[in-house]
């Protein structure tokens, strides 16, 4: 007999589950590409950037702020988590159809 | 005294009186450097802002240091973070309440254990009141303060512009709770204790 033989057939996976899956996956990716790609940034999130300056004539240190989106540990954990419910869900097991 | 011997003298008195004199200088700096910065250490990475909105005037002399004196206010609603929901989480009731009170401030009367430490460079420890959240406390801040005679042309671009610069610096520490901010919190999740770090530049004071 074939160790195949237990498992259920292929077509009992519905094609909602495969394309949940799917897409977690894609989410998943898409946030850890994301955040590499802006540099990996392992703090909090920031949407002001901060610029340190020097004022020449009093050697003052001060920081300025630049908009713009850097995700930080908190996005990447977040999108994962996200990325994972939605995979999850798939393995949520359908209701039992009730026979007329 | 003869009437020249006369005028020289006074001549003389009114420009030692002139140089020595206390000045007033407004920390409302026109190029908008100055700022305190913020420190609390949390389970990611400290959390750093800065607030910008600085006012206020300090007495120097440079002859007598010790007799420096005055008051700094920060605008509340000027504390900022790189990140805009913890700014606004920062400006709530729950932490500074910037809508209530919207100033924080510090006044100092006198400066202790001034010692020299350079060309009109001096260190110094400044015994005041620090108010935050409306609750004042008396807070001692190690300052340095840098004396830099006519420069104050220099830095806004305009040399023929008379009149000297006073940089204050210091780094002090205070207990949140000690200013109704979240006291006993998450204390595992934020610090307890916020450093402040400052860097402050005064002009000539208009008038």
């Amino acid at each position: 007999m074939s160790e195949y033989a237990s498992l259920p057939p292929a077509s009992t996976i519905a094609a909602w589950r495969i394309l949940l899956r799917g897409a977690g996956v894609i989410v998943g990716l898409f946030v850890f590409c994301f955040w590499a790609a802006k540099g990996y940034h392992q703090g909090w999130t920031q949407n002001q950037v901060p610029v340190p300056q020097i004022d020449p004539v009093t050697e003052i240190a001060y920081t300025t702020y630049e908009d713009r989106f850097v995700p930080g540990l908190d996005y990447l954990g977040g999108g994962i988590f996200v990325g994972g419910v939605i995979f999850a869900a798939t393995f949520i097991p359908s209701r039992s159809r009730k026979c007329a | 005294m003869t009437p020249i011997i006369r005028s020289i003298a006074f001549a003389g008195f009114t420009i030692i009186s002139a140089v020595a004199a206390p000045q007033v200088f407004d920390f409302k700096d026109p190029k908008g450097v100055n700022a305190i910065e913020f420190r609390l250490d949390s389970v990611l990475e400290p959390i750093v802002g800065t607030a910008s909105e600085i006012e206020g005037t300090i007495t120097f002399d440079a002859a007598a240091v010790a007799t420096t004196h005055g008051k700094i206010d920060v605008g509340a609603d000027s504390l900022k973070t790189p990140n805009t929901s913890m700014t606004e989480h920062l400006h709530s009731a729950g932490w500074v309440d910037a809508k209530q009170h919207e100033d924080i401030s510090f006044s100092f009367a006198k400066l202790d254990d001034v010692k020299s430490t350079g060309d009109n460079k001096w260190s110094a420890t400044a015994n005041g009141q620090f108010m935050l959240k409306g609750v004042t406390k008396d807070v001692s801040v190690p300052v340095t303060l840098t004396y830099l005679p006519g420069s104050f042309g220099k830095r806004v671009n305009k040399p023929e512009l008379p009149g000297d610069l006073l940089v204050v610096r210091g780094t002090f520490s205070i207990q949140r709770a000690d200013f109704g901010i979240k006291p006993g919190q998450n204390e595992d999740k934020v610090s307890p204790v916020i450093q402040l770090t400052f860097a402050l530049v005064g002009g000539p004071e208009k008038k």
